[in-house]
């Protein structure tokens, strides 16, 4: 039995039955909610049928956030896609593009699936969506991928912080690329071992990274930093799907990321009273926010 | 926590503790009031009081009002809803941070002149814990099927609802009494996995010592 306190026992549970890290997670969640592991699966297939939908409004949003702070930057990208401007690779570029949106998207008040959280919300769609357009993937390995990102997600919130308050931006962006990182593992053919694998390794290129919101609005520096959690998942998943491991076993980095999350000053922690946020500009713009309140 | 907590809520964004929570907090409130919204008053309490309009907790607290789930589109238009409607609404903050750091405060009106006042937070993650209703300092997340049951403070009634609820095979999860003062009127809040019919609250409802029942399904 596992509560989902260890990735390590997920993975030793599903290689002994020699089946899929996300048979198991499948699996075990259903047991736990009480309900068939079909009725997961269809109630998980309307939540990516919703995360298809809003990337598709995302791409076509134009609309900038209640804040006027953001908005318009992904548009910026797609047409430079579009007139072959981008210098990166077209499926990097995209995943990029999409990142924005969705988190722009999110500040203008639009439907969203929060993965782990509203304000990381790109990170996982962009990169499962693209990957799965890129290679063909059918859509129920596109759900296996986004089951286990889930259950990734499920293991670091019980044994850390998925909330930027209490971890700070590691817990939400660094969360969201460790399951992002699984679910392209998975939907790529890794083993169990390499979901395992993707998650620490992303996981690891986020620790640290402190939650400093300007004037504690979702917007600035949230929207971008889905890019770099997106970067940060496909980064993993490419050193692991090639072999290459990491030192510090999984559940030992997100060990890591609470133990940082515990030291970092609540001025980091979605106080906006640090970092970014106490900036020059960055206090500017909360100035000029709370007057026009 | 459950795997839809991590892939997921699905929800209007941009924050689901200022936007999703602010939502169901609203939607309760409209829903112990039952009955058309003439007036209310909203007071936001901790970060709220410098970010609301920025994660339109505004408009949220509207479209709770209006009945919406947090993944309503519509509420992005509730304001323009709330005018169409002639609906009198303001905004104020006040310090209730005795609560919790993301604490909203509802009073509304209803076209009969009943007052309904909640004091709710908005925990993390969409989650929700409602603190007060009226005079009395109760304790919900409203993710069971939730039976509130204000009632007057006298003996063999706590037994009397508990039969009836019995009586029709529903287990209840949780149940609990909050007193005003002791032997006046108290709130009961029992919360059960199952749905609860129509029969049994009426069947509740007809104990001349219960006032005005208010059943709350799983929060979307
Ligand atoms: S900076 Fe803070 S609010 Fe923004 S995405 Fe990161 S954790 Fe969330």
């Amino acid at each position: 039995m596992s509560n989902f306190d260890s990735i390590k026992d997920l993975v030793e549970i599903a290689d002994q039955e020699n089946v899929k890290l996300s048979d198991i997670i499948l699996r075990l969640q259903a047991k736990e909610l009480g309900i068939s592991e079909e009725q997961l699966l269809e109630r998980m297939r309307i939540t990516y049928h919703e995360m298809v939908l809003s990337l598709e409004n995302a791409v076509k949003n134009d609309k900038k956030s209640l804040s006027g702070l953001t908005g318009g930057d992904a548009n910026k990208l797609f047409e430079a896609i579009k007139t072959k401007r981008s210098v990166l690779p077209e499926f990097i570029s995209k995943i990029i593009a999409r990142a924005l949106a969705t988190g722009e998207l999110n500040a203008c008040m639009g439907k969203i699936v929060a993965m782990p959280t509203a304000g990381a919300c790109g990170i996982v769609p962009a990169v499962l969506l693209t990957v799965k357009e890129e290679n063909s993937i059918d859509e129920d390995v596109a759900l296996q991928g986004l089951i286990t990102a889930g259950g990734i997600g499920l293991v670091i919130a019980n044994k850390a912080s998925i909330s930027g308050a209490k971890g700070g931006c590691q817990a939400e962006c660094g969360s969201a690329a460790s399951m992002a990182a699984a679910a392209m593992t998975k939907m790529l053919g890794g083993t169990n071992e390499m979901v395992a694998n993707a998650a620490a390794l992303a996981m690891k290129n986020q620790l640290g990274l402190v939650c400093d919101p300007v004037a504690g609005l979702v917007e600035v520096p949230c929207i971008k930093r889905n890019v770099g959690g997106a970067m940060i998942a496909i980064a993993a998943a490419e050193m692991s799907l090639a072999g290459i491991k990491s030192v510090i076993p999984v559940d030992e980095v997100i060990w890591a990321m609470k133990n940082v999350g515990d030291q970092m000053s609540v001025n980091l922690k979605e106080s906006a009273k640090g970092g970014l946020a106490a900036t020059k500009t960055g206090k500017e713009i909360t100035e000029n926010f709370i007057k026009s309140y | 926590m459950n795997i839809f907590d991590i892939i997921g809520p699905i929800m209007i964004g941009p924050s689901s503790s200022h936007t999703a929570g602010v939502v169901r907090i609203a939607k309760i409130t409209s829903k112990l009031l039952g009955e058309t919204i003439v007036k209310a008053k909203v007071y936001f309490s901790g970060s709220f009081t410098t970010t609301y309009k920025g994660h339109g907790s505004d408009k949220a607290v509207m479209g709770g009002l209006l009945g919406y789930n947090a993944d309503d589109i519509r509420i992005r238009d509730s304001k323009n809803e709330f005018i169409k409607r002639k609906t009198d609404i303001s905004f104020d903050t006040e310090d209730l941070s005795e609560y919790h750091p993301n604490t909203v405060k509802i009073e509304v009106t209803g076209e009969s002149g009943k007052r309904i006042s909640v004091i709710g937070c908005s925990v993390g993650g969409g989650s929700i814990l409602i603190r007060r209703i009226n005079q009395y300092e109760v304790q919900f997340d409203a993710t069971y099927n939730t039976l509130i049951i204000p009632h007057n403070d006298i003996s063999g009634l706590i037994a009397f609802v508990a039969r009836v609820i019995a009586e029709h095979q529903i287990n209840i999860a949780n149940m609990k009494v909050f007193r005003s003062e002791r032997g006046g009127k108290a709130i009961m809040i029992i919360e059960t996995d199952q749905l609860i019919g129509k029969e049994i609250i009426n069947q509740l409802q007809s104990n001349s010592n219960i006032f005005e029942i208010t059943y709350l399904e799983p929060i979307e």
